[in-house]
């Protein structure tokens, strides 16, 4: 089968690489770019332990294609933090004790990153529905709820001080 | 400032035992730098992938693999026949069987292993899968246990026919695997011939998965210059599996490396040794490149391990007050196509015969009759230890049965029937002995926490109402620690574990163990440990774990077992080296050791102010001042036997309100209290319980591997296969008391899978509950919508 050449942007850098046409996303991110923060949990998107966020989306990268990331904006959890250190949605999953074994852990941040975007002030329901594709077998869920809830306080925070500033 | 303060202020600096840090393993997860076994890529490394049966129960007539080779990219295809000249076709189970690797002429299981593709990558792979052509004839399946051993039931191990010698019993029938009993047949029938009341409940525990996020899988590398091998797998035994690989390899131990790096769950899935593990191996030996196998969802719910299948019966004989006189359990055990249970070599049922529970029972009796069956092999110890989540279930849903028939509370009844505080330790009749408890303050606790009595006055005013409305409650009693080596052993090598402190110089700390954690938070949870015991502070010390080339050989992590031994092993080498750092203390100071007191991080010379030494300024004198005669160095390394289980218990109450029209249950509230003994990190139990609570509501409520008459699995994706969402998700109400083992050198049991042993009968507690007025008794799992909403339809309440 003949590569298909694609070219996007992968946490702030240009990306360009040869895929097949068939090749997932999930695969071309952990074999071809070895970036292996983003696991493979269920192959049918179903656990979203492979999420990464996709021109300002939350995406499950094991079905998409990744012929469909070309010229898209991609961001994993190795681009969630930058110079600055840690995103408050990875300081609050510490804080709160939101991860355990840490396989969903990943693509469950990526969704919160995105979810606090979305919603950035979100009750207790809201969370549960809005974070309801990613599943987490360790957890019981609530200690991510509060991580989340820590992380939207945070950011807040955050904004408003810039804000201010 | 005074001492006081500062002595308090470094004990809190130390942050050991009993303090909520947060864990030191998050920074590589929260990073996404978390190594797991798929993440390990070598070079020239090639990719495995197998042919599955489409049959429960057929003949292989022949596999052409000409079409499958003939694919640019694959570079071998392995059956039986190749295996065959190696002896590596069969392996032993754990459980005293022998498994296919690849079917040997017939296949047993849907789904079992036929062949396994080795390719450059894992499209082609999976393409190959495809070519390679299988030509079956079918035979006659056997799906329902009860029929196994029916005289005219299809017999399926061919392999073993005439063969009556079983691994634990004579053999009744071709189908039969084992009888096992425990506990005094005659003198516990003679009670049930004369009692007051007697109630027998039929229930089934169904077949279950235990469906870590990440699938099992290895990554092989045999080394044909230097004859080493190194096998990444995801493991929860490492060393076991080590032990298991020279043996069928015949490589020596020390030329094999088994590493289980960071493991996404295992729940008792990653305890096995599994045909995908062997073919890499064997594949990586053959071909001298790395070979990698990964199973996905599907593989991983139809083949790699299943837990519970037990169809079980509660009897219990009792006098008009409801006091229990004897108990009596029945169980039929559905192990597959081959005996693969995951259990101490001598206990084929586990540690069913903790099925006393919490109750002072004056005599018992326990028989289980093991049954091949056309299904995949496991009998793992899904979140529990060996069984311990059946027995629980059975006693629990008996005690309930007795008190709906003596119309008495089901907490009275408990009350009433509870071994008491002043018990312990207590010889249960058959053959434990539960090391501590004060179940009746548990209880008490439980009931004031939620207002009891004001509970059960709103169920009648909403039964007078015709709505649904039930409480659930459960006390249960856990075994775990396994154990012993005087009665737990797995291939021989006794149930020990381990640890190895090494004190740097500058007083930080390196210390391996033989458990390996897979989100228990061991990296943590440990480093407290010693920092208590040495006055360490815990950031100082660094936990490894998994490799078998550098940790200590231990049995690994299940069943409770790595805070009861490994945690165990860790203290008491802890305090061999504070033994060692003691005479170190003494020569320093020149003082005799006896005038010395230990205080938080330092050794102090009795009644005279400042004259100490503390941790750090031993550990350096360790390697250049210590007393004349004495190696330098301050190591230790501890085997810890355990000298009984731990047994961890609980009081549990749900309530839940069902939808009469739908069959929808809502637990609106969940209460859980736990007595794990010593508590290490608060805020890592309470993620457990929370964990293990969600892995209860899952089996309860949903999760089920059921299968058609063909014996065709019918739930193996995460489309049919329930793992609860957020959204189903309960909010989980913990609580605790806190009594200590007495024979365990910190006092903690173990906690992580008491939340799944006793949610599960507390979740059909309260279910069975909501009917319990209109004569229902039990309602077997999965309590999802439909199957409530039968119950209804047959009690016809929306009429």
């Amino acid at each position: 089968m003949a590569k298909q050449h694609i070219s996007f942007n992968l946490n702030g850098k240009q990306v360009d690489t040869l895929v097949e046409p068939r090749e997932l996303l999930v695969h071309t991110l952990r074999e071809n770019l070895n970036l292996t923060g983003t696991h493979i949990g269920c192959e049918s998107s179903h656990c979203g332990v492979c999420t990464v966020d996709m021109n300002g989306q939350s995406v499950k990268s094991c079905t998409v294609l990744a012929v469909q990331a070309d010229k898209t904006e991609v961001k994993t959890v190795e681009g969630l933090a930058d110079a600055d250190g840690l995103h408050e949605v990875q300081k609050a999953f510490v804080e709160e004790h939101g991860l355990q074994c840490g396989f969903c852990t990943t693509g469950m941040m990526m969704r919160a990153y995105r979810f606090l975007q979305e919603n950035p002030n979100p009750t207790e329901e809201e969370i549960r529905w809005g974070m309801s594709g990613n599943l987490c077998r360790c957890t019981g869920y609530q200690n991510i709820i509060k991580a989340v809830q820590t992380a939207a306080k945070n950011l807040q925070n955050a904004n408003k001080s810039v804000e201010t500033a | 400032m005074s001492e006081a303060t500062t002595k308090q202020e470094r004990e809190a600096a130390l942050e050991g035992m009993g303090c909520s840090k947060k864990r030191k393993e998050d920074a590589r997860f929260i990073q996404g730098t978390g190594r797991y076994t798929d993440d390990i890529k070598l070079p020239g490394m090639l990719y495995a992938d197998m042919v599955r049966s489409p049959y429960a129960h057929a003949r292989i007539k022949s596999i052409n693999k000409d079409e499958a080779l003939a694919l640019p990219g694959v570079i071998a295809v392995l059956t039986a026949e190749d295996l065959k000249p190696l002896s590596l076709h069969w392996m032993p189970t754990l459980a005293g069987d022998v498994q296919a690797v690849l079917a040997d002429e017939k296949v047993h299981f849907q789904y079992q292993e036929v062949a396994v593709v080795i390719a450059e990558d894992r499209y082609i792979a999976a393409d190959a899968v495809d070519l390679v052509q299988v030509e079956y004839e079918e035979l006659p399946p056997l799906v329902d246990a009860h029929k196994a051993m029916d005289p005219d039931a299809p017999i399926l191990r061919e392999d073993l026919v005439g063969k009556m010698e079983g691994a634990h019993s004579v053999r009744k029938h071709d189908n039969h695997i084992f009888n096992w009993q425990a506990g005094d047949k005659d003198a516990t029938d003679r009670v049930f011939d004369h009692a007051d009341v007697v109630v027998s409940q039929d229930m089934y525990y169904h077949r279950v998965h235990p469906c870590p996020l990440e699938t099992c899988g290895s990554v092989a590398s045999f080394d044909k210059v230097n004859g080493h091998l190194t096998v990444y797998l995801t493991s929860q035994a490492p060393h076991v599996v080590r032990t298991v690989v020279s043996m069928l390899s015949g490589i020596p131990e020390s030329k094999v490396r088994i590493v289980s790096p960071d493991i996404g769950g295992g729940f008792g899935n990653k305890v096995g040794i599994y045909p995908g593990y062997v073919c890499a191996i064997v594949a990586s030996i053959v071909l001298g490149v790395p070979v990698k196998w990964v199973e996905d969802r599907m593989e991983n719910l139809s083949t790699t391990a299943f837990a519970r299948d037990y169809h079980m019966t509660g009897e219990i004989a009792a006098d008009s007050n409801g006091i229990i006189k004897a108990l009596r359990v029945n169980v039929l055990a559905d192990h597959g196509a081959f005996d693969a249970c995951a259990d101490p070599s001598k206990f084929p049922a586990g540690l069913m015969h903790i099925c006393t529970g919490s109750y002072d029972v004056p005599v018992a009796h326990v028989n289980v009759d093991g049954v091949y069956t056309n299904k995949a092999p496991g009998g793992v110890a899904y979140r529990c230890s060996f069984r311990v989540t059946e027995a629980v279930y059975v006693i629990e849903r008996t005690m309930d049965v007795l008190a709906q028939k003596l119309n008495i509370d089901k907490a009275e009844i408990r009350r009433r029937n509870f071994v008491k505080a002043e018990q312990f330790p207590y010889d249960t009749c058959l053959g434990w002995q539960l090391d501590s408890g004060d179940y009746h303050t548990a209880l008490d606790k439980v009931l004031d926490a939620v207002d009891y009595p004001a509970l059960r006055k709103e169920q009648e005013e909403k039964r007078a109402k015709g709505e649904l409305m039930g409480i659930g409650l459960v006390t249960f009693t856990e075994i775990v620690g396994a154990g012993p080596s005087r009665n737990c052993d797995i291939l021989g090598v006794g149930m020990f574990d381990s640890a190895e402190i090494r004190v740097h110089p500058t007083g930080s700390v390196m210390a391996r163990m033989g458990t390996i954690t897979q989100g228990q938070g061991h990296q943590t949870t440990y480093a407290q440990i010693i920092a208590s015991e040495l006055g360490i502070t815990s950031d100082e010390i660094s936990i490894e774990e998994g490799d078998t080339d550098t940790a200590p050989y231990g049995l690994g992590t299940y069943g409770s077992r790595s805070t009861p031994v490994g945690g165990a092993a860790t203290a008491v080498a802890a305090r061999k080296i504070q033994a060692k750092a003691r005479k170190i203390a003494a020569h320093l100071l020149e003082v005799s050791e006896d005038d010395l007191d230990w205080e938080v991080d330092r050794f102090k010379v009795k009644g005279v102010p400042g004259q100490e030494k503390t941790m750090k300024e031993i550990a350096w004198a360790a390697y250049n001042n210590v007393p004349e005669g004495m190696e330098p160095g301050l190591e230790a390394v501890d085997y810890y036997d355990p000298p009984n289980f731990t047994y961890p218990y609980g009081v549990y109450l749900c309530v839940v309100d069902i939808d009469k029209h739908t069959g929808e249950t809502h637990v609106r509230r969940f209460y859980a209290l736990d007595d794990c003994g010593t508590r290490i990190n608060p805020m890592i139990i309470d993620g457990q319980i929370h964990g293990g609570l969600n892995e209860g509501f899952a089996v309860a409520m949903g999760q089920e591997l059921p299968f058609d008459k063909q014996g065709n699995l019918l739930g193996n994706t995460l489309m049919d296969y329930f793992v609860p969402t957020f959204v189903e998700t309960p909010h989980w109400e913990t609580d605790y008391t806190v009594t200590p083992s007495p024979h365990h050198p910190i006092g903690a049991k173990g906690v992580a899978e008491s939340p799944h042993v006793g949610s599960i009968p507390c979740f059909t507690s309260a279910v069975v509950d909501a009917f319990s007025h209109l004569g229902i008794t039990h309602m077997d799992m999965p309590h999802n919508a439909y199957r409530v909403w039968q119950q209804i339809q047959e009690l016809e309440l929306t009429e």
